[in-house]
């Protein structure tokens, strides 16, 4: 089970303490699923950053009683020097994983080719996404974290990450954040929609659906306090 | 945000993860730097090599026999020496949170994690390269083995602990401001030729000893300089308050190493 108790998250501007997320109450169960709307700047990429641990909450407490991964497909870790085998490496290092099993997985699911031999800086956005989604797969976790993405490469790129995760690992948790409706509708069992900082629960999606359209009316305003 | 500290045996977990990550860090750390071609790594040694000989040209050009009789080559490798053990952990530390934030995103990889690899790294660097030159120029009897293995290595720990603490605090106050990266560098080169790098503590004044003995790197350089000259040379240096100058320099770089990793952003 995944626990946020009034997390609060605030930044320091210019113009003094922003608070980017408001006393947010969010619980997800093992197996579970929810999708999490919002505008741009509603506080989405920093809602991820808090689950994933890379940022701690300035108030509040996050329980985390599964293994939660990394934001799927993030390839802001890459080093460019480090080929996308030593990426896998590094990543299998860190988990406390054989890589040598992976490899097969990585070779076929990536189809790099000789280039996962070569550095990353010599890939290209598509190659660097196929190769971010397989590293992603190649560790296996309760719950994966997923922003916005899905709109990767080709569609049959897509298909196939669709069937990864959504397939053969349905059993897992995750939380799927996301400004698109219909991709929430399309994967999650229930939605939450985040708007200027607060975290508004509810049962279904529908009903998160209403609410993010009507929220939408008043533009998001800039709060500091 | 729990690695599990409460039990014996989570606490064991948890070192073994660590050394997991620094292991993987490392690895990462090593292709960077130095890449595949293998050149990178010559240069660890490269560098204090050229240094080294520029030092001993420029003083036997100059015809000094720097007011003693110590061998000039011996009295350069050692005093360069040690100011990499100590200044480039620092500067590679230095603003170390921001440049590897990416990482974090990894739950396992810790802000100290980071800190150390690349503490560990140059550390490894500094031995290399200083083990490599004394056997080249002892080979070529240009120096000599030194008189106490034993002192040399300890001289050599003590500069690697006050480095290593002094990078962790550095490391860490940098995320606060970046006025710390703007200082840390002049003060950088201000404390190179303060640090005994360059002198003999015994050469100066006596007002001038107590004022540059205040300064922990001073006292670890004349003891590798004791180990190396033995007993021709006249040494100045107080281990124990060296070693309590570090012990205070590591617990406040961990108490803000600590903070710094909770306030931590994404650029």
């Amino acid at each position: 089970m995944i626990l946020l108790e009034n997390v609060t998250k605030t930044y320091g501007t210019r113009l003094g303490q922003r608070t980017v997320l408001d006393r947010v109450n969010l619980r997800l169960d093992r197996g579970r699923n929810i999708g999490i709307l919002g505008r741009n700047g509603a506080g989405k990429s920093t809602l991820i950053r808090l689950l994933s641990g890379a940022e701690q909450p300035t108030r509040g407490r996050i329980h985390r009683g599964m293994s939660v991964s990394w934001p799927l497909a993030f390839t802001g870790a890459f080093q460019g020097h480090l080929t996308g085998l030593d990426n896998l490496k590094f990543v299998c290092r860190v988990y406390g994983v054989e890589w040598k099993p992976l490899l097969r997985f990585v070779e076929e699911f990536t189809e790099l080719g000789l280039y996962l031999r070569e550095p990353v800086l010599h890939y290209s956005a598509g190659m660097m996404m196929r190769l971010a989604f397989a590293l992603s797969m190649a560790i296996e976790f309760d719950c994966f974290l997923i922003d916005e993405g899905l709109s990767v490469g080709d569609a049959r790129f897509g298909n196939r990450c669709h069937e990864e995760l959504f397939q053969k690992r349905r059993d897992r948790a995750f939380i799927l954040v996301s400004h698109d409706p219909n991709i929430i509708k399309q994967y999650c069992e229930r939605a939450a929609v985040m708007h200027q900082g607060r975290l508004y629960n509810f049962e279904t999606v529908d009903e998160a659906y209403a609410f993010y359209e009507s929220a939408l009316v008043p533009a998001p305003s800039v709060r500091f306090d | 945000m729990n690695r599990g500290t409460s039990s014996r045996s989570s606490f064991w977990r948890s070192l073994q993860i660590q050394r997991r990550v620094i292991h993987a860090l490392l690895m990462r750390e090593v292709i960077t730097r130095f890449g595949r071609e293998n050149i990178g790594v010559l240069w660890l040694i490269g560098e204090p090599m050229v240094f080294t000989l520029g030092i001993t040209a420029l003083w036997s050009a100059a015809g000094m026999n720097h007011g003693s009789s110590l061998p000039i080559v011996a009295f350069a490798i050692t005093g360069y020496s040690s100011v990499l053990m100590w200044r480039n952990s620092v500067n590679r530390c230095n603003a170390g949170i921001q440049s590897n934030f990416n990482l974090l995103y990894h739950r396992n990889v810790r802000v100290l994690d980071v800190f150390v690899t690349r503490i560990l790294l140059e550390m490894a660097g500094a031995t290399a390269s200083f083990l490599v030159l004394v056997t080249f120029f002892t080979a070529i009897e240009w120096m000599e083995l030194p008189a106490d293995p034993l002192l040399v290595v300890s001289g050599w720990l003590m500069l690697a602990w006050f480095g290593a603490a002094l990078a962790v605090l550095v490391g860490a106050a940098s995320a606060y401001s970046e006025l710390v990266d703007r200082i840390w560098h002049p003060t950088a080169y201000l404390l190179f030729p303060l640090s005994g790098a360059a002198y003999m503590v015994d050469w100066l004044p006596a007002k001038a000893q107590a004022v540059v003995l205040l300064l922990p790197m001073v006292h670890g350089v004349e003891m590798l300089r004791e180990g190396y000259f033995g007993h021709v040379v006249r040494t100045h240096y107080d281990a124990v308050y060296m070693a309590q100058v570090n012990l205070v320099l590591t617990l406040l770089g961990l108490l803000l190493v600590r903070d710094a990793a909770r306030r931590a952003e994404a650029r």
